[in-house]
């Protein structure tokens, strides 16, 4: 068997040339292919309809998000994103400690509604310690109670033709200099009907404050944190998207996040 | 057998300077390179997501109210006003200013965890960061699912990369013999190169894709297991980090060997699938 020597000298040499190459990763030229609107991230970007189709696929719709005990509840629910609206008729509504708050259901159902917080406390409610995961990265377990959406879906009567569940918002969110946007989120009627998607009045056993998103919020439990809107002022129920803010199907998604977060 | 299709093909013959022998099959080569474009993408795009919370933490959440934190990369303002990078790792403080933390010319300072010269795109986009990260993650997962299922059927697992008894005895003697940089060169892997590929692609691999699915809210309520596996999605993700330190540390070895064994046959037998014997310049087996 051969044996080879490489000498110090020559390792140091290799050494070097394998250490310059690093360097090379300086990535600014993809920059131009990855800006929204370019083939290129959109083609990319397709790969998040093959994961939202493969984990419908794969996942029951009644599969239920993990849950967790009261002793992994060690610290308040993180709040982020808007946490002070200052919309003047969320205002005048907080000044009234959300009395005159009424949840307006419309779009694709058959009987219309607006419930007062408590009508809808005195439906069936569901209390559940989850984990809230932001699309940053961090995660925080609370424990949140509500009206499973399912059930006040099945008041309104959703048609035949609806697709998805819009949560219009009373926050506005106003990155960099472009003005503000009313804060908006959408699913399909999977994760709409899913036994743990709540309107959330309640977070760790206290009413839901207003940094968590007062006086309404919605839990998705298998999604992240950004399709779970706060300051709900109403629920629309679709056919399509399209025709709503940047037509992306969410405030996030129309600056160019997945639409299905599940991942 | 056919030996002509093996991966790593030694030949009998008595003078062997300048023989070429068929080294890596098409499908080694094919998964070779699609990885490599994977890795990279995945990598510099990891960074770009890791940059929106950078911070590491062990258990189901982060601790923000109690300490469970491992690893942070955070800009400070130091007492004479001036903003410095202060990376943290298991409670011990590190000035990593230029670097992490704090980097960019004097005129231009960005305050993210790590440089804008290794993250994809280059500005601060967690969207984008994610769009190409699991555009990546589907070509690295599919890739690893075509390799490992051909190299199951054409017996490259199992004669290549699987360690055998006689490997494990060879291994203290071919890790001195490296570190005296004395090479054994027959076209075949070494007791240390076979161990390094099982370990990469056997471990490794899996454990990214595993870890990555964890982090998932919805791949955790399929796969509940995931979370009680890895110790809740906080651990997932720190594992998944250093699974991607790990990977760098080989990839440097990895082309260090490739140009200590001569970096042109190295190529060669990696694009074509030919590889001379005793080639000078000489050296291991990359």
């Amino acid at each position: 068997m051969t044996q080879l020597l490489v000498s110090r000298r020559r390792f140091l040499g290799v050494a070097g040339v394998a250490a310059s190459t690093v360097p090379l990763a300086g990535c600014d030229m993809l920059d131009g292919l990855l800006a929204s609107g370019d083939p290129v991230r959109g083609f990319l970007a397709s790969a998040n309809s093959l994961t939202y189709r493969l984990q419908r696929l794969l996942i029951p719709a009644d599969r239920l998000a993990p849950e967790f005990s009261e002793s992994e509840i060690r610290q308040g629910q993180r709040p982020n994103g808007s946490m002070d609206p200052t919309d003047p008729a969320y205002l005048a509504l907080k000044d009234g400690d959300f009395a005159a708050y009424r949840l307006n259901v419309a779009g694709l159902v058959e009987r219309p509604m607006q419930l007062t917080l408590d009508e809808l406390r005195n439906m069936p409610s569901r209390t559940q310690i989850t984990r809230h995961d932001c699309v940053e990265g961090w995660s925080c377990v609370a424990k949140w109670t509500g009206v499973p959406l399912a059930r006040v879906l099945d008041e309104a009567r959703v048609k035949s033709d609806a697709r998805y569940v819009v949560f219009h918002c009373f926050d506005s969110m106003s990155p960099g200099l472009a003005g503000s946007a009313a804060y908006y989120e959408s699913i399909d009627m999977i994760d709409a009907r899913h036994p743990q998607t709540i309107l959330a009045y309640g977070l760790n056993g206290t009413l839901l404050p207003v940094a968590n998103g007062a006086p309404l919020r919605v839990r998705i439990e298998r999604q992240l944190g950004y399709k779970m809107a706060k300051y709900i002022r109403g629920i629309e129920v679709v056919s399509d998207l399209s025709n709503i803010g940047g037509g992306r199907g969410g405030y996030w998604e129309d600056l160019g996040y997945d639409w299905y977060a599940g991942i | 057998m056919n030996r002509t299709e093996n991966d790593l093909q030694t030949t009998t013959t008595g003078s062997r300077a300048g023989l070429t022998i068929r080294r890596h099959r098409l499908v080694t080569r094919l998964t070779h390179w699609a990885w490599a474009a994977a890795l990279f993408f995945l990598l510099v795009s990891g960074l770009q997501i890791f940059n929106a919370h950078p911070a590491l933490y062990v258990g189901q959440q982060s601790g923000f109210a109690f300490d469970n934190g491992v690893f942070s990369i955070q800009p400070i303002r130091d007492r004479n006003g001036e903003v410095r990078g202060l990376t943290t790792v298991l409670g011990r403080n590190f000035d990593t200013t230029g670097v992490l933390g704090v980097s960019g010319a004097e005129e231009m300072r960005t305050y993210s965890a790590f440089p804008a010269w290794l993250t994809v795109p280059s500005y601060q986009d967690l969207a984008t960061g994610r769009v190409v990260h699991f555009f990546f993650a589907w070509v690295f997962a599919t890739v690893y699912a075509i390799w490992f299922l051909a190299s199951l059927i054409n017996g490259h697992l199992r004669r290549d990369i699987l360690p055998g008894w006689s490997d494990i005895r060879a291994l203290p003697h071919t890790l001195i013999e490296h570190l005296r940089f004395h090479f054994d060169h027959d076209g075949r892997y070494n007791s240390l190169q076979k161990l390094t590929y099982a370990l990469v692609l056997l471990l490794l691999f899996p454990l990214m894709i595993l870890t990555g699915l964890t982090m998932s809210p919805g791949m955790d309520a399929a796969l509940p297991w995931l979370l009680d596996l890895f110790g809740g999605r906080q651990t997932a993700r720190t594992i998944h980090f250093v699974v991607m330190l790990l990977l760098v540390g080989f990839f440097v070895v990895h082309l260090f060997m490739v140009f200590a064994a001569g970096p042109i046959n190295e190529m060669r037998s990696m694009i074509t699938g030919r590889y001379r014997l005793d080639d000078r310049p000489k050296g291991g087996n990359a």
